[in-house]
């Protein structure tokens, strides 16, 4: 008995020490507050100097977090808990947290460098006169290969991916709407089809592709194709750039029958305990030097004109990152389906996962 | 009195646990999966599942899980045989038990460096001549990692229950003139059967709902009713048809559990004496 007492109160004051300290930590690293903005980002999306920059011209101190998943970040911004003052959702997922009311407006008047943004990227159908998010990266979904695996195929069209020389040598990435999306656009559909016939064609096509799919994976796709594992992934602009930019021989291509567009905003959740702050790192990232860097440092696409001209030419020329407007037609951002229909995509991937052993 | 009223007070964190989690959770589950997305009650999601698209996936899941129980079975049962047998016993024991104490993701993470086409797997594989091999992402590097993962859960309670016997007995058996293949199928197995069952238990009912591994190592090849449940709830955010699915695994789960059960619990005793 003396035993168990003794045991339960050591236990007890480890438990107490550990959250004294925790809460001394938490003070220390200033948990949000007025003179606090808490931003909750993607991770590897932002250089951390441009923070130390950002903390030094305003005086606020910057607490960083990153998520890995639309959804993920959702949930937590949902949930409330942490008072987070800015966060970088995709377009689909700002027009969801709106339904959900977890935005507040953004006053433009606060924001002048807005003026920097190339007016293509303002006043999206995901949100009109821009009233809950302002545009961050963009970028686009295609194919990345590595030639020195490859004897001379091309990706101009998606049904390249169908050669029956690349068996066991397609990477995809482990999301419905991605790969469903590839199967609408090879066969000349709208990646936002509804139509079950359409679908159903789509998913008959990406059947055929199972003998060439190697794996169907997350951001394991980066170190893979890094490595030479595999000669073709199925991937996001931006993970390309870092892939092309560890090892060089890689290269990336949006297929000609079109693609997805997508867009990165900064908005401000309704849990922003310091919205003035909010705006001021809004409005600071949006600087023409500060945005360059950052696209620098990222390496995605950055929507920002005045920041476009000072990068290095050879980088926003190059139309594999920055298409010109006219392929950028060719695009089409992803539309909220709806759950009912999502449901109906993630069906489809599902099948179509199973037929690939 | 007074014991009794002990007693009672020692019972209520041990109820206070299995309502909060155990009770509660499964008639959330249950009660969850009887709603569709807008929040109607209905029973689709049930009929849903008898499509051909779950019904195949729970039949796959059970030959993995059945696979992978297999494979950990045949290396464990000798290797806690062993174990038994050799004299520093509890040693050897613990260096089976440490690596299960480092995360799981970790473990996954190293094996698909391992089994690369550059890994060292390959390179070794090069030596005698053969060409690059397709390894990671494959049924064998599937079912090889979750053997490794689970067989520290097999050879546990089989250590256990070998270590219990009583070795007289198997000296008698051979006294009596049984070969060891007779002293090993009449008197030993029949008498370490339950630690065989708990390990097809601890082993088999996890590998059912297994996800991260079908992702990392198998590339999403190998999926079963885990990967189903993740995307309900974590993509399509339909929670009603991932607690179906869940229902449907807990059901699983609990039939495997009558059938592995320890109906046989004089075995045990009687070798002890």
């Amino acid at each position: 008995m003396k035993d168990i007492v003794r045991a339960a109160l050591t236990i007890i004051f480890v438990c107490i020490a550990l959250f004294f300290v925790n809460d001394l930590l938490d003070k220390n690293s200033g948990k949000a507050g007025s003179d606090t903005v808490t931003i909750y980002n993607w991770g590897e999306y932002i250089d951390p100097d441009l923070i130390a920059q950002f903390e030094d011209e305003s005086g606020y101190r910057v607490v960083y977090e990153t998520f890995d998943s639309n959804e993920a970040m959702m949930t937590k911004i949902e949930q409330g808990g942490t008072s987070y003052d800015i966060a970088v959702p995709s377009e689909y997922a700002i027009e969801k947290m709106k339904e959900h009311d977890l935005l507040l407006p953004i006053d433009h008047s606060k924001i002048p460098n807005l003026k920097n943004i190339d007016p293509y990227f303002l006043d999206l159908s995901f949100d009109p006169k821009n009233e809950f998010s302002i545009p961050y990266f963009w970028g686009t979904v295609g194919i990345v290969f590595n030639p020195s695996l490859l004897d001379g195929q091309t990706f101009d069209s998606w049904d390249a991916l169908w050669d029956p020389s690349l068996k066991g040598q397609v990477l995809l990435v482990d999301s419905a709407r991605e790969v469903i999306g590839m199967g609408l656009n090879s066969l000349g559909y709208s990646l936002n089809s509804t139509n079950e016939k359409e679908l159903q064609e789509a998913s008959e096509k990406l059947n055929k592709l199972t003998p060439n799919v190697k794996a169907i994976i997350g951001d394991e796709v980066t170190q893979l194709m890094v490595n030479q594992e595999a000669a073709v992934a199925l991937t996001w602009s931006g993970q390309a750039a870092d892939m092309m930019w560890e090892n060089e021989e890689l290269d990336y291509s949006v297929p000609e029958e079109g693609s997805n567009l997508w867009f990165d905003n900064m908005v401000i959740p309704k849990t922003a305990a310091n919205i003035e702050g909010a705006h001021a790192f809004i409005n600071f990232m949006l600087d023409a030097e500060v945005a360059a860097q950052n696209a620098d440092y990222v390496g995605y696409s950055i929507p920002n004109a005045a920041a476009v001209e000072l990068m290095d030419e050879e980088v926003t020329s190059d139309e594999r990152f920055y298409p010109t407007e006219e392929t950028r037609d060719n695009l089409e951002v992803y539309n909220n389906l709806g759950l009912e229909m999502l449901g109906v995509y993630n069906e489809l991937f599902l099948k179509f996962k199973m037929g690939t052993n | 009195m007074q014991t009794k009223n002990t007693k009672t007070f020692y019972l209520i964190p041990y109820f206070a646990w299995i309502i909060l989690f155990v009770i509660a959770p499964i008639a959330l589950i249950a009660y969850y999966s009887l709603f569709d997305l807008s929040g109607n009650f209905t029973f689709d999601n049930y009929k849903n599942f008898f499509t051909s698209i779950y019904l195949k996936l729970t039949l796959s899941s059970f030959w993995y899980a059945f696979l992978i129980t297999l494979f950990s079975l045949l290396v464990a049962y000798p290797t806690a045989y062993l174990l038994t047998k050799t004299k520093h016993k509890q040693l050897w024991l613990l260096l089976i038990i440490i690596p299960s104490w480092i995360n799981l993701l970790l473990k996954t993470y190293a094996f698909i460096g391992i089994f690369g086409l550059y890994g060292p797997i390959n390179a070794f594989l090069n030596v005698f001549g053969f060409g690059e091999t397709q390894i990671l992402f494959t049924d064998f590097s599937f079912i090889f990692v979750s053997v490794y993962i689970f067989i520290p859960f097999m050879i546990l309670p089989i250590f256990n229950a070998l270590d219990k016997l009583n070795p007289s007995l198997i000296d008698a058996s051979r006294d009596l003139g049984a070969s060891s293949w007779t002293t090993f199928s009449k008197v030993i197995f029949p008498l370490t059967t339950n630690g065989v069952k708990a390990g097809i238990q601890a082993v088999f009912i996890p590998s059912l709902s297994l996800f991260m591994i079908t992702r990392l190592i198998a590339g999403n090849k190998v999926i079963t009713l885990g990967t189903a449940i993740e995307q309900q709830f974590l993509v399509t955010q339909n929670w009603g048809m991932g607690s179906t699915i869940a229902v449907f695994l807990i059901i699983f789960m609990v039939i495997v559990m009558i059938i592995t059960g320890q109906r046989d619990k004089g075995a045990n005793t009687n070798g002890k004496n």
